[in-house]
């Protein structure tokens, strides 16, 4: 590896993550937008036309906001959780191919490496909870960490399906492996349902936001965060739905590829927004699971049927040789 | 010092130093977010070694599941009542010197050590053409099939054990 | 290059940093995060032996000891709940209801 490489590499890294947080700074807008247009409502819209303007009149406004520490917190932690989480979430972005041959690192375990990272991410909310030394943040930690083990389980083993027919964890492979339409989302049908459920509890995302469920928990793990800190928890979770996003495209709709007439990066652009679309969907349409009822799904229902899938794909692969 | 060298060098360094952090904090949450730092140093240095797929392993279930449950424990006990100002049992000196010990015997017998020529078939070429965790794979299930089978009895023991023994009593 | 001897000092030296933790700490779970501390630094010497042997063994066999160490965490952790019920202390040298 000469300097040339690494440069490159350099310019590529800071190129993707600063158009990455953009896109993650927007799509709170896009969120407030279509939650308010489902509700009849406007949105923002003072800041701007039709409120465009908003994502960096809040971002101002958190970043000159007080930064509040309880006194009894444990500061070290309290001040690295949300960090980690940040990290956790931007540093996945690394193996995720853009189109053709674009990916930052093209790694030969992507998917385990995703894996690993959200693994990770989960202790931001685990140890932010447990360091603000509050009840409200302490239970929603303790729920956290309950909840990103069990559904880890179940998204690692959706995700086995994949690897079977594609023959590969690398997720570029994987995109050819879909080459001309065949995409994955039609054998892997099971595998692709528990994925999408799985990476909604996974993201703490509605209707698996038991974490910080408003209603009971005020604000679960960041009721004590506030300014900067909060700010950086809720990039974080933006940025989390956003890769698992990716991962789904990746994993099981074909990833860059699409008719001819719009490039490449476009198409796996549009997919990727239109997996956000249905984030925000299901969090304007469905009410909060129950804490028992989502650990009884996540064990009861959908490993199992993980675990059929996977014997179910082996089967057919060695049926259809 | 060659450039790997330089490497490998940070990683002792901060290796050592986060173990010594680990069995020195008094906070049980400190040791784990200190073990966390260590598990990532520790898959670094396995990707310098060739082995990504057991760097992956090490994050995923190492950081993943082992080191959640350590703080889904610690965070269900409550321990910061008994955080009391004595860490260390009475015996702790003699602790630490039979460490040094050791250290001291295992450094002066291993510190150069060097394999014999007689080299495998699994080469740093060979893996990289097949990936590892193809390689890994390959010969888990066939050389290695029958341990294979039996680390999931293991596990499957593991996984009763723990909810019976956890479980509240109804009598 | 860096040689094999480096990764086993390494190794060695964070096995009795693990000893030592095992040894001296009162607190319970502090001992068991030793434990899986010195099976690590095993882990090390093992994917570096598997290196410079060019062997897949080394590999196979860390592979287990991750699958042991997890069974070992789990069923570790659930008698420590199960001891903490009856008795809320996870303090060694408190542990003594059996001494005469």
């Amino acid at each position: 590896m000469n300097a040339n490489d690494i440069v490159w590499i350099l310019i590529k890294t800071i190129g993707v993550v600063a158009v990455f947080l953009i896109h993650v700074m927007f799509v709170q807008l896009f969120e407030r937008k279509a939650i308010a247009h489902m509700q009849s409502r406007m949105g923002p819209m003072r800041v701007g036309w039709h409120g465009v303007l908003q994502p960096i009149a809040d971002s101002i406004k958190l970043f000159f906001k007080e930064d509040i520490i309880p006194t009894n917190s444990d500061k070290p932690i309290f001040f690295i959780a949300p960090i980690i989480g940040v990290i956790a979430a931007v540093s996945s972005l690394a193996v995720i191919p853009l189109w053709e041959g674009f990916s930052i690192a093209n790694l030969n375990v992507g998917i385990l490496y995703i894996l690993a990272l959200s693994s990770v991410g989960a202790y931001a909310v685990i140890l932010g909870g447990w360091a603000s030394n509050s009840k409200y943040s302490f239970l929603g930690g303790l729920r956290s960490s309950a909840q990103v083990i069990s559904y880890e389980i179940a998204m690692g083993l959706s995700l086995v399906g994949v690897m079977m027919m594609s023959g590969s964890t690398n997720l570029s492979d994987i995109v050819s492996a879909q080459a001309e339409g065949r995409w994955f989302v039609v054998p892997q049908i099971m595998g692709f349902a528990i994925f999408f459920i799985a990476a909604l509890a996974e993201t703490n995302r509605v209707p698996f936001d038991l974490p910080e469920a408003e209603t009971e928990l005020v604000s679960g793990f960041a009721t004590e965060y506030s300014g900067m800190r909060w700010a950086l928890f809720f990039m974080a979770e933006y940025a989390g739905m956003f890769v698992m996003s990716a991962l789904a495209v990746v994993c099981f709709f074909g990833g860059w590829s699409g008719p001819g007439f719009l490039p490449p990066v476009i198409w796996f652009l549009m997919k990727v927004y239109a997996f956000i679309f249905l984030y925000f969907w299901i969090r304007a349409t469905l009410p909060r699971y129950r804490y028992d009822q989502l650990m009884g799904l996540g064990w009861k229902i959908f490993i199992p049927v993980a675990l059929a899938n996977i014997v179910l794909t082996g089967l057919i692969k060695i049926l259809l040789k | 010092m060659t450039t790997p060298q330089l490497f490998f060098a940070y990683f002792a360094v901060a290796m050592t130093a986060l173990s010594l952090l680990i069995v020195t904090r008094k906070n049980p949450v400190h040791s784990v977010l200190c073990m966390l730092g260590l598990f990532i140093h520790i898959a670094g240095l396995y990707l310098f070694l060739n082995a990504e797929f057991l760097a992956a392993i090490q994050i995923i279930v190492y950081a993943g599941a082992i080191l959640v449950l350590f703080l889904f424990v610690i965070m269900m006990l409550n321990l910061r009542k008994e955080e009391t100002v004595k860490k260390y049992q009475a015996q702790w000196p003699v602790s630490a010197g039979i460490g040094i010990i050791l250290a001291a015997f295992l450094v002066l017998i291993l510190g150069n050590i060097t394999v014999l020529p007689a080299l495998g078939e699994y080469s740093i070429e060979a893996i990289k053409s097949e990936g590892s965790m193809m390689t890994v794979g390959k010969v888990l299930y066939t050389e290695f099939l029958l341990p294979f089978e039996i680390a999931s009895i293991v596990l499957l023991v593991a996984i009763i054990g723990a909810v019976v023994l956890a479980k509240k009593r109804t009598e | 290059m860096v040689p094999l001897s480096w990764y086993i000092v390494l190794s060695a030296v964070m096995f009795s940093i693990g000893v030592f933790g095992f040894l001296a700490r009162r607190n319970l779970l502090i001992i068991f995060i030793s434990i899986e501390l010195m099976l690590n630094s095993v882990n090390i010497s093992l994917v570096a032996f598997s290196h410079y042997l060019q062997s897949m063994r080394g590999q196979i066999l860390v592979f287990f000891v991750i699958t042991v160490a997890a069974a070992e965490a789990a069923i570790g952790l659930a008698i420590l709940i199960a001891y903490y019920k009856n008795n809320p202390t996870i303090k060694v040298d408190e542990i003594n209801l059996l001494k005469g």
